[in-house]
C-alpha cells in the first residue's frame, strides 16, 4: 500500500503538486487522470524519488520513503517506472535491457528474459536487436518487460500507451492489466485520457492544477463527482440549476429524481445517456447531428434557458436538424453539494 | 542552356564541373600519401632496413608509445572527471571553470612548453612532455565529453536508478558507454596532435618522430632518412586512426524517442563541494597560471626594450597576409567538395570526401616533406616559395574548412538554387548567387578558424617558408631557441590574443546539438 500525505512540490514558487494525499491500495490499480500540466508526471517522479518533496510524506508498505529531509534514494525503493517514451538504453540489446535489473549471477536469468519477452508478445528473435530497430509500440512493450523483470513493489506507468494507435492501445492496456494482476503488483497509471482511466482503474484520482479534485471508485466519480469540472472531465455532462424538494429537483428539463434530502436551489448533473426523447417533456430543437455508426449524436437546444445538450440516439431512429423533440430524464440526477 | 525557356526550367545541378574541381582538390590532397608510397617503393628494401631498423628508430617508437600511453589515459580520466564535476554536480562556479578548462587552447602548444621551460628550466624529458601535453591538449577531450554529458537523456539515468542501480553503477553501465564516441574522438585528436607536434617536444627535450625529422631536415637535408622516418610516422598516424575506427565499430547510440527532457538532478557534493575545487583550480594554475606568470615576468623584466616594433610589425603583417590568403584559398578549394557533400551525397562522393579529410590527420612535417621533395624533383621553381607554403596550409586545414562549409551550405535551401536557375541564371552562377552567398557567414567563420590555425602553425612554416620569411611563430621560435625568453614574450602575447576567438568559438560550438 502506498500512502501520500500532504505531498507538495514547488517549482520556483509555482506549485507543481500541491498538498496531495492519496492511498493506492495494495495490489490495486490506481489511475491518476487530469488535464495537461496538472502535475501527474510530477507526482509519479516524486513517488519514484527522482525529485524531492518540499512538504508531506510518502510511505510504501509502512516504510517511510520521504519525510522532512530524509529521502530514500530511487535505487533503494524498488519502484519501477515506465516513462512515456520507454527510455530504453540505446547501447544495450533488447535482452540486456530487460535483464538490466536482474543480477548476472541469477541462475534463471536468461530463461526469465525470454519468458518476459514472450509475455509482452514479442518474438524471441528480437532479443538480440537494438532499441532503435524496434517500432514505438514494441519499445513500449520492452520497457514494460524490463519493469516487470525488476519484480517491483510498485509499478508507475506514465502515459505508457499514448504513443500507440487506438487499437493497439486497448490491447496493450488489457495485456498490462492482466500481467500486473497476475503478479499482484500495486500499480499507478497516469493518463490524460478519461476513457482509459475509467477502463483501467479500481481507484481513480482526478487531478487539477496540482491538487486532487476527487478520488474514489471510478463508478462513483462518474456518477457522483465532487464538482462540475470533474463531471465534465470524465464525460459529457449536462448541468442544470433547479429547486430541490422532497427528493425531486424542479429544473428547466423537468422534474429529476435526486438522492438528496436538502431543500433549496442546487446544480444538478445529468449524463446524456439518462436523457430519452419521448412524446412529452421539455421541448427542444435539434440544431446539429453527427453520424457515429451505431448512434446519431444530436445537439439539442432546449426552449428553456439552458445551454445546448448532447444526446446519443440509436442510428435506426431518423432525426433531422430542425425537428422538435421532447426531453425526459430517466434515472437519478446528481446534486453537487 | 541557350535553347529556350523549357530547357532552362528542367535545370540539373552542375555536377560535371563541380565534381571535376572536387576530384582535382581531392587528388592534390592525396599528394602526401602518394609521396610516402613513392618513397617506400623507390627506396629498396636494403635502404629501408638500414634506415628504419635502427636502435634510434626503436627509441623513437618507444618514446611515442610512452607518450601516447601516458597522455591519452590521463587526459581522458582528467577530462571525464572535470566534465562530470562541471556538468553533473553542484560544484561552485561551474560555468566559470568550464571556460577555464577550455582557455588553454588559446596558447599554442609550444607557448605552453616555453612557459614551462622558463618556469622550471630543469624540468624536461618524458615527465615534462607528458605534463605539458596534457595541459595543452586537455580541452580536445574535455569539450566533446562535456557536450555529450549535457545531451544525454536524463530519463535513462533515472530509469537505471529506479531499477536498483546505485549512482556509481549508473555511471559505469549507462553514462560511460554513451560517452564512448566522445572519449575516443577526443583521444584520437590528442593522439594526432602528439604525433604532429614539434615545438612542444623540442623545448621539453623529448625526442619524437616529428622533432627528429625536422632536425634531420634542417641540419644537412639528409633526405632519405627524414623521408623514411616520415613514412613510419604516417604509419603510426594511420594505425591510430584505424584503432579508433575499430574500437568505435558500427555502434549507434541514437537517442530513442525524444521525450521532453526535464532538468536533471545534480549530484550534491556535500562536504566535498569546496574541497574538490582543488581539481579545476589546480589545473587552471598549471595550464593558465604558469604561462601567465612566466609571460608576465618576462614582459616586466623586458620592459619597453622587447617591443621592437621594427621586427614585430613586419612579422605581424607577414603573418596576417599568410593567414588571410591561406584561409581564403583553403575555403575556395573546399567549396566544390562541401557543395557536393551536401547536395549530391553518394558513395563516390564519400570516398572523395575521405581523400580531403584524411590529410587533416597527417602531421605538418609530412606535408612539408612531401612538398619539399615534390618541388625539388619536379617543380624546382616552386621550391621554397610562398605558393608552396600556402599549398601546404590548404592541405593541412582543408578538413577544418570543409566541416564549417558543409554545415552552412546545408542550411541554405536548395530551392533557391532552383529558383535562380529557373530565372535564367547559368547553374554555376545560380549556385554562386544563392547558396554560396547564404553560406558566406558560416564560411567566414570557418575561414577564420583556418586563419587562426595558420597564425600559430610552426612546423610546416619553418620547413617551407622562403628565406626571409619571419612570421610571429617563427620569430617566437627563433628567440626561444636562443633562450631569449624575454624577446619572445611579445610574440607569444600576440599569438594568444589572436587565438582567443578560437576558444570562444569552440566553447559555443560544443553547446550546439549534433547534426544527424
Ligand atoms: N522541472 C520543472 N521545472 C519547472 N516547472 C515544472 C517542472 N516540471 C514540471 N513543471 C510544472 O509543473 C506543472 C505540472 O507538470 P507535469 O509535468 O507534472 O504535468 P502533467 O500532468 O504530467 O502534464 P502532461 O499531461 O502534459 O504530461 C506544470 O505546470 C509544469 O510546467
Ligand atoms: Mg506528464
Amino acid at each position: 500500500m502506498l500512502v501520500l500525505d500532504g505531498v507538495t512540490k514547488l517549482y520556483g514558487g509555482q506549485p507543481g503538486v500541491r498538498d496531495v494525499s492519496l492511498t493506492a491500495p495494495r495490489g490495486g490499480r490506481t489511475v491518476v487522470v487530469g488535464p495537461s500540466g496538472s502535475g501527474k508526471t510530477t507526482l509519479l517522479r516524486l513517488i519514484a524519488g527522482f525529485e524531492n518533496l518540499d512538504a508531506g510524506s510518502l510511505t510504501l508498505s509502512h516504510r517511510s520513503l520521504c519525510k522532512a529531509g530524509q529521502s530514500v534514494p530511487p535505487h533503494r525503493r524498488n519502484i519501477a517506472y515506465v516513462a512515456q517514451e520507454g527510455a530504453l538504453f540505446p547501447h544495450m540489446s533488447i535482452g540486456e535491457n530487460i535483464g538490466f535489473a536482474v543480477p548476472k549471477s541469477d541462475a534463471g536469468r536468461s530463461a526469465r528474459i525470454g519468458e518476459l519477452l514472450e509475455r509482452v508478445g514479442l518474438p524471441p528473435e528480437m532479443i538480440a536487436r537494438r532499441p532503435h530497430e524496434l517500432s514505438g509500440g514494441q519499445q513500449q512493450r520492452v520497457a514494460l518487460a524490463r519493469a516487470l523483470a525488476q519484480k517491483p513493489d510498485l509499478m508507475l506507468l506514465d502515459e505508457p500507451f499514448s504513443a500507440l494507435d487506438t487499437g493497439l492501445r486497448e490491447a496493450m492496456r488489457d495485456m498490462v492489466g492482466d500481467l500486473l494482476a497476475e503478479a499482484g503488483i500495486t500499480t499507478i497509471l497516469v493518463t490524460h485520457d478519461q476513457a482509459e482511466a475509467l477502463a483501467f482503474a479500481d481507484h481513480l484520482v482526478v487531478m487539477r492544477a496540482g491538487s486532487v479534485a476527487d478520488a474514489g471508485p471510478p463508478q462513483r466519480l462518474y456518477a457522483q463527482p465532487a464538482d462540475v469540472e470533474t463531471a465534465r472531465f470524465l464525460g459529457e455532462a449536462i448541468v442544470v440549476t433547479g429547486a430541490l424538494e422532497n427528493g425531486v429537483a424542479h429544473t428547466p428539463l423537468g422534474m429529476i429524481a435526486v438522492n438528496h434530502p436538502d431543500q433549496g436551489r442546487a446544480e444538478i448533473l445529468v449524463r446524456p445517456e439518462h436523457i430519452v426523447l419521448g412524446p412529452d417533456g421539455a421541448k427542444g430543437v435539434i440544431t446539429h447531428r453527427a453520424y457515429r455508426g451505431a448512434q446519431w449524436r444530436l445537439e439539442i437546444k432546449p426552449d428553456a434557458d439552458v445551454p445546448s445538450i448532447i444526446v446519443d440516439v440509436p442510428a435506426t431512429v431518423e432525426h433531422q436538424p430542425g425537428d422538435v423533440v421532447f426531453l425526459q430524464v430517466a434515472g437519478k440526477g446528481h446534486v453537487f453539494a | 542552356m541557350a535553347d529556350g525557356p523549357r530547357r532552362r526550367l528542367r535545370w540539373r545541378p552542375a555536377h560535371p564541373v563541380v565534381t571535376a574541381f572536387a576530384v582535382l582538390t581531392g587528388a592534390l590532397c592525396l599528394l602526401p600519401l602518394m609521396f610516402v608510397v613513392y618513397i617506400a617503393a623507390t627506396s629498396g628494401w636494403q635502404v629501408i632496413a638500414d634506415l628504419v631498423l635502427r636502435p634510434k628508430v626503436g627509441a623513437l617508437l618507444l618514446n611515442t608509445f610512452a607518450l601516447l600511453g601516458l597522455v591519452l589515459p590521463l587526459s581522458v580520466a582528467l577530462g571525464l572527471g572535470l566534465a562530470w564535476l562541471i556538468e553533473r554536480t553542484d560544484l561552485p562556479f561551474a560555468r566559470f571553470w568550464s571556460w577555464l578548462v577550455v582557455a588553454p587552447l588559446a596558447l599554442p602548444a609550444f607557448v605552453h612548453s616555453y612557459a614551462w621551460s622558463a618556469f622550471m628550466p630543469r624540468f624536461h624529458g618524458l615527465g615534462a612532455a607528458v605534463l605539458v601535453s596534457i595541459l595543452a591538449y586537455l580541452p580536445f577531450v574535455y569539450l566533446p565529453i562535456a557536450a555529450q554529458l549535457r545531451r544525454l537523456d536524463p530519463a535513462l539515468e533515472e530509469m537505471a536508478q529506479s531499477m536498483g542501480k546505485p549512482p556509481h553503477l549508473v555511471f559505469l553501465q549507462v553514462v560511460l558507454p554513451q560517452l564512448r564516441l566522445a572519449i575516443m574522438g577526443g583521444a584520437l585528436l590528442i593522439g594526432l596532435h602528439l604525433m604532429a607536434e614539434y615545438g612542444l617536444f623540442v623545448l621539453t627535450r623529448f625526442d619524437t618522430f616529428a622533432t627528429v625529422i625536422v632536425d634531420q631536415f634542417q641540419s644537412a637535408y639528409s633526405g632519405p632518412s627524414a623521408n623514411l622516418l616520415g613514412g613510419v610516422l604516417v604509419l603510426l598516424c594511420l594505425m591510430l586512426l584505424g584503432l579508433e575506427t575499430g574500437l568505435r565499430g558500427e555502434e549507434r547510440y541514437a537517442r530513442v524517442g525524444g521525450g521532453a527532457a526535464r532538468g536533471r538532478m545534480v549530484q550534491a557534493l556535500g562536504k566535498w563541494r569546496w574541497i574538490v575545487l582543488i581539481v579545476p583550480a589546480g589545473l587552471a594554475a598549471l595550464s593558465l597560471g604558469v604561462p601567465i606568470l612566466t609571460l608576465g615576468r618576462w614582459l616586466w623584466a623586458g620592459g619597453a626594450e622587447i617591443w621592437q616594433f621594427e621586427f614585430i610589425l613586419p612579422a605581424l603583417s607577414q603573418t596576417a597576409v599568410l593567414a588571410l590568403s591561406g584561409a581564403l584559398l583553403t575555403t575556395l578549394a573546399a567549396i566544390p567538395m562541401a557543395w557536393l557533400a551536401v547536395r549530391a551525397p553518394s558513395k563516390v562522393q564519400r570516398w572523395l570526401e575521405g581523400s580531403h579529410t584524411y590529410v587533416g590527420a597527417l602531421p605538418g612535417v609530412i606535408i612539408a616533406l612531401a612538398l619539399v621533395t615534390i618541388t625539388v624533383q619536379v617543380a624546382l621553381p616552386l621550391y621554397q616559395t610562398v605558393a608552396t607554403l600556402l599549398f601546404a596550409y590548404v592541405l593541412m586545414f582543408m578538413p577544418r574548412a570543409l566541416v564549417g562549409l558543409r554545415t552552412s551550405i546545408a542550411q541554405a535551401p536548395v530551392e533557391l538554387e532552383r529558383a535562380a536557375a529557373s530565372l535564367g541564371r547559368k547553374p554555376l552562377a545560380a549556385v554562386w548567387h544563392t547558396t554560396i552567398r547564404l553560406a558566406a557567414p558560416g564560411a567566414a567563420a570557418s575561414a577564420a578558424l583556418v586563419a587562426l590555425g595558420i597564425t600559430t602553425e610552426l612546423t610546416a612554416t619553418l620547413m617551407l617558408a622562403p628565406n626571409g620569411t619571419r612570421t610571429l611563430a617563427m620569430r617566437f621560435w627563433s628567440y626561444t631557441s636562443e633562450l631569449d625568453f624575454a624577446s619572445a614574450a611579445p610574440y607569444a602575447v600576440l599569438m594568444i590574443l589572436f587565438s582567443c576567438p578560437l576558444v570562444i568559438l569552440l566553447q559555443l560550438q560544443a553547446d550546439r546539438p549534433e547534426r544527424g
